[in-house]
């Protein structure tokens, strides 16, 4: 007969190899639930989350002009863009040297007001207003040129500026977020 | 660490000691009875004086702390609290500022120390990656250390740091996800600059527990020496108290002198102007540099014209000296006896210079005036292949290639020739 010392002395596998699998198996999704709170607290908190979204009054916006507003921590541009700027917009909507090809008409809703976020899409500085190549956006830290519809021509950010959510409440209000 | 042959002879001592060895420790691993090779010179000094500026770094930084508030509102405020209002707060802050400079001077020099005279290489390769582990450390330290003060360097140091790790954007969102994980938020604000103040008040504890390891591990080989031969007999060994105490210690002397140059003639040379203006999320500076310390680095991410892989590229020169010890096939561990290594050594320390330089320039300006111009960003991916072809083609080939000069039988043998001659 069979004892169960012979079973463990030919290494087979016995009752006590699968408790320990088992329990180990048991403790590690344990140990995995423990450390997901202690990693997802680092994620943004319910009040940073909450951050409300903004409205904003566009008929103080010269044309030609871009306004410069906070949301969420970061710049938000809103340009009140000339004839011949949505023209020139529109003109390059299939140039050979959009990175990201996207055309102006998706890019802008009222084609008169360019909404973006105005955090440059390589390391994430501030596109200065009216410099580069295209003399719309250009980024100081590595050199990312933008053109007159925030998409990346030049340089090297991978994206075109991000549109945030927006809405037109009215011809003359607009809500971000 | 060691057995320690410390025999007490104070009975307290004595008494003390069979219940906690620890004498017995510091004895073996720092006192009479480390036996090190007689013929260190002044560049074996340089690991003592990283640990001196480890030491000087956290008494600083804890007294800091007593004064400080890590919060957006408050942090650039705090800071001027301690330059203007904390008795003595200008001399702790400066010594911690321009501390964290000079600690990174001598942690580079005892790197390049151990590059030339092949420290690397077996058996040092685990003391060499936990060397390596502490200089990481090092940098996330010194990184989280330098957005404390919440200025406008401060913030955007910050945000364009992160935003590396927003590169790794492998599935729609996922570089997303990275960011606002490490930021708490959707930007660089309060929530990051909390944390940051948490891990940069652990880590140097971190770091410290490293260092006992980093001893510890050069213990069982013992010291490297500038022949790069084992130390094998007793003739090629002394004590290292008081011996190597007394060099270390005359060394730390003239090293404090230059450290007090810094800290009370020139405390904000190593500093950007613009970390005096409170940090603006509306507004980047014109022109955004890094400490000095990360320059090198930095240019090798402005080299490639890929995001992704330009962050990938700035991790692997430093993470390529992990493989060190194996990419050098030579058998001869010292620089001394390998004429064509120690050649492109110094080549590959002027470049690693040249490549710092090159992180203070914008891209486009111009470096060369000659055929139309070349600017920075050209010299600096010339630059960039020839630190990765130093590992990866020159080293490797050279090491295993090069005709060698006459190495010596021992030590002490050595030390009698260079009597002779002299």
């Amino acid at each position: 007969m069979t004892t169960k010392d012979q079973v463990e002395q030919e290494e087979g596998v016995t009752r006590r190899d699968f408790l320990y699998v088992a329990t180990g198996a048991v403790g590690a999704v344990g140990a995995a639930s423990v450390v997901w709170p202690l990693v997802d607290q680092m994620n943004p908190s319910a009040d940073v989350l909450a951050l409300a979204s903004v409205e904003v009054d566009l008929s103080a916006i010269p044309l030609g002009q871009t306004l410069k507003i906070l949301w969420r921590g970061k710049p938000i541009f809103i340009r009140h863009r000339t004839a011949a700027e949505i023209e020139a917009a529109i003109a390059d909507n299939g140039a050979i040297d959009l990175i990201d090809p996207e055309d102006d008409q998706a890019r802008a809703e009222r084609p008169e007001w360019l909404i973006m976020v105005g955090v440059c899409t390589h390391l994430g500085c501030v596109p200065l207003d009216q410099r580069g190549d295209f003399n719309a956006w250009f980024c100081p830290c590595h050199g990312s040129h933008y053109d007159i519809s925030g998409r990346i021509r030049k340089g090297p950010a991978p994206r075109n500026l991000e549109v945030p959510k927006y809405a037109f409440l009215n011809d003359t209000t607009v809500k971000i977020g | 660490m060691g057995s320690s042959n410390y025999q007490p002879t104070n009975k307290a001592v004595k008494w003390f000691e069979d219940r906690l060895p620890i004498l017995g420790l510091m004895h073996s691993t720092l006192g009479a009875g480390y036996l090190a090779p007689r013929n260190l010179n002044y560049w074996w000094n340089f690991g003592s004086l990283a640990g001196f500026m480890l030491v000087v770094q956290i008494i600083t930084g804890v007294i800091l702390v007593m004064h400080y508030t890590p919060h957006v509102d408050m942090a650039f405020r705090a800071v001027e609290h301690i330059m203007r209002d904390v008795n003595y707060g200008w001399l702790i802050r400066y010594t911690h500022s321009n501390g964290a400079s000079m600690f990174f001077v001598v942690v580079y020099i005892h790197i390049l120390r151990g590059m030339y005279f092949g420290s690397y290489k077996s058996p040092r390769e685990v003391l060499w990656f936990l060397g390596l582990v502490i200089y990481l450390l090092m940098m996330a330290t010194g990184f989280m250390g330098y957005v404390l003060p919440w200025g406008q360097m401060s913030f955007w140091g910050a945000t364009v740091i992160t935003n590396l790790f927003g590169a790794f954007d492998f599935y729609e969102g996922m570089g997303e996800s990275i960011l606002h994980l490490l930021w708490g938020g959707f930007a660089v604000d309060n929530p990051t600059l909390q944390r940051f103040f948490s891990l940069h008040y652990l880590l140097p504890f971190v770091i410290v527990g490293v260092v006992i390891l980093h001893i510890w591990a050069l213990h069982l080989p013992g010291s490297n020496n500038p022949l790069g031969i084992d130390a094998k007999g007793p003739g090629d060994k002394i004590p290292f108290h008081p011996y190597y105490t007394a060099k270390d210690l005359f060394g730390l002397s003239f090293f404090i002198v230059i450290l007090a140059i810094f800290i009370f003639y020139m405390p904000n040379i190593m500093g950007h102007p613009d970390n005096y203006i409170e940090a603006n999320p509306m507004v980047t500076p014109p022109h955004i540099v890094p400490e000095w310390y990360y320059l090198p680095f930095y240019t090798i991410l402005k080299a490639v014209p890929d995001k992704l892989f330009g962050v990938i590229a700035m991790f692997a020169s430093i993470l390529i000296f992990f493989v060190l010890p194996w990419l050098d096939g030579s058998k001869i561990r010292s620089a001394k006896f390998r004429p064509t290594t120690a050649f492109f050594f110094w080549l590959f320390l002027l470049n690693t210079l040249y490549l710092g330089y090159l992180g203070t320039k914008l891209p486009d300006e111009i470096m060369i005036d000659m055929a139309g111009g070349i600017d920075a960003l050209t010299m600096g991916r010339i630059s960039s292949i020839f630190y990765f072809a130093y590992f990866i083609v020159i080293v490797p080939l050279v090491s295993r290639m090069e005709s060698t000069k006459p190495v010596p039988i021992s030590i002490a043998q050595s030390v009698l020739d260079a009597n002779k001659k002299g």
